[in-house]
């Protein structure tokens, strides 16, 4: 089954605004680039002709680990606003 | 409501299972107590396995069994080692009420509403964004809108627990220290659930999974029932996804379809996919539990048991621990560090303290082992057993010796040494060295 498939099943609220912040600079570096595979809600995707890593962020299960696997300790990661987000009725 | 504006006597962070313990046992105690969720609601940031502990649930809702909303009542464990396409599983059955399997955002949400029957003020779609210290002691929390103070703040904010890590209660995290946990709860009815299971209504089933798509790496699979779900998931140590380029949904997708699992969720619905991130540092990794005006509970303390799949039932009891702990603090008048270091020294006397120091070398030992531990042996096991239920005309002798030959020859012997090493050092470190 496609990941898309399986977080059409969760309630969201999505902010307007990203709640999670990489630093470009350092992704470009970014050997391993851990988070586009490791997240469980494929958040991330690598824009090769951009440059830049593409956050969707509005797909977050805020579990925190793409925050932890981070190589570079570059992603300033924190919850989004209290009215917003993933909601789990069946966690 | 609050005598005083924006003050209260404790103010508990996170209304998980630790949290709302906490919580409640102050409440009950005649303190004020403020308790702030993220969350729509108590359990809707919530995931876990899918079992909760009677005795540590009865001690903070001594009637949960005729009130909350349960799902079934587990009285099958199972133990499954799956090959690549085979499968070997042990099962122990019996008709108790050790554990019984729960939906979080069913449970939590009970807990918290029984929570606020008995006087805790819980404030929901809250985020506390720091700690506010004044002269080196918390005293109190800043939210999006507002500050609130109070005598003592108890964390209880989850495996991330940046709060805790804000003033220096813990370090950093590291991918070996926590597990990621994906889940999927898929719809069957309830009939169905009982014929594949072997149950009768209000009888559950968990299968702890070993191997399987996970083969080597760090990683545990499980299935419980639920009344009309099944939830299968998998957590797996993050660094092992991070070394081996895995997507966790995708390691999920392919243990479903193993051939020992699929026929059990065949034909049901995806009602909920989920993740989570589960501690498993284990009891070195157990970061700093008490400052001046602060506690550390549950997750945020790393309080996970992983080898018997334990955490509710440690942040439950951990809460009521640091509740009790916060009561006395309140009548002595005394916040500091020394005295709120009641709540270390009544974890050490529980079972949570003694139970994390008998596994304290269990992680490093699996780390150093896993592709022994978590591969060889158990593939190892299951050609055992195809050998044994073979009938393919070979004399059995022939079977036996050509197995024995096997497990010398297929790897160094110096292997099978470390191997028998590490299990003396762990069996060494849990039954004798204290």
């Amino acid at each position: 089954m496609e990941i898309d498939k399986k977080l059409y099943t969760l309630k969201y609220s999505p902010d307007d605004n990203s709640h999670l912040h990489p630093k470009m600079e350092d992704c470009r570096l970014c050997e391993g680039k851990p988070c586009t595979y490791i997240c469980p809600a494929k958040v991330y995707e690598w824009d090769k002709d951009r440059q830049e890593l593409i956050v969707n962020f509005e797909n977050c299960l805020e579990c925190g680990a793409c925050r932890i696997a981070c190589e570079k300790k570059s992603l300033d990661w924190e919850y989004p606003k209290g009215t917003k987000g993933v909601t789990f009725k069946k966690g | 409501m609050l005598k005083r504006e924006n003050k209260t006597d404790v103010i508990v962070v996170g209304a998980g299972p630790a949290g709302i313990s906490c919580a409640i046992t102050l409440a009950r105690a005649g303190r004020e107590v403020v308790l702030i969720e993220r969350g729509m609601f108590a359990g809707a940031k919530n995931m876990f396995g899918g079992a909760i502990y009677t005795n540590a649930v009865k001690e903070i809702f001594p009637n949960f069994e005729q009130e909350a909303p349960l799902e079934r009542r587990n009285i099958e464990h199972n133990f499954a080692i799956l090959g690549e396409a085979d499968s070997t599983t042990i099962t122990y059955r019996k008709n108790n009420d050790s554990s019984y399997s729960v939906i979080r955002g069913k449970f939590d949400r009970w807990m918290a509403q029984q929570a606020q029957k008995e006087g805790v003020y819980l404030v929901t779609e809250t985020v506390v964004r720091e700690l506010i210290k004044e002269k080196n002691k918390v005293i109190g929390v800043k939210t999006e809108l507002e500050e609130f103070y109070a005598d003592i703040v108890i964390l209880a904010d989850g495996v991330n627990s940046l709060l805790a890590k804000q003033i220096g209660l813990r370090k950093e995290i590291e991918t070996k220290d926590v597990a990621l946990s994906v889940k999927e709860v898929i719809k069957l009815n309830k009939e169905t659930i009982n014929q594949r299971f072997n149950l009768k209504d209000g009888e559950g089933a968990i299968i702890e999974i070993f191997g399987g798509s996970m083969l080597g790496m760090l990683g545990l699979g499980f299935m419980y029932t639920n009344t009309d779900s099944v939830t299968i998931g998998l957590g797996i140590t993050l660094n092992e996804l991070v070394e081996n380029n895995y997507r966790p949904f995708e390691l999920l997708e392919r243990l479903k379809q193993h051939p020992s699992i699929a026929n059990l969720i065949e034909g049901g619905e995806l009602g909920e996919y989920s993740a989570h991130m589960i501690p498993e540092g284990g009891y070195h990794k157990i970061p700093k539990l008490c400052d001046n005006g602060v506690m550390v509970i549950g997750d945020a303390a790393m309080l996970v048991n992983n080898l018997h799949w334990e955490g509710t039932n440690l942040a439950m009891i951990s809460g009521k621990l640091a509740g009790e702990t916060a009561i006395e603090a309140i009548d002595k008048k005394d916040f500091s560090k020394k005295s709120l270091s009641l709540y270390e020294k009544k974890l050490k006397d529980s079972f949570i303290m003694k139970d994390m120091h008998t596994y304290r070398d269990l992680m490093n030992i699996a780390h150093t082992r896993k592709k022994a531990f978590f591969s060889y042996y158990f593939k190892k096991i299951n050609a055992f057993f195809e050998m044994f239920t073979t009938s393919d005309g070979t004399p059995k002798k022939e079977n036996y010796h050509k197995f024995i030959k096997s497990v010398f020859t297929d790897r160094k012997l110096s292997e099978l040494f470390k191997d028998i090493w590490a299990i003396f050092k762990l069996l060494w470190s849990i039954l004798i060295w204290k």
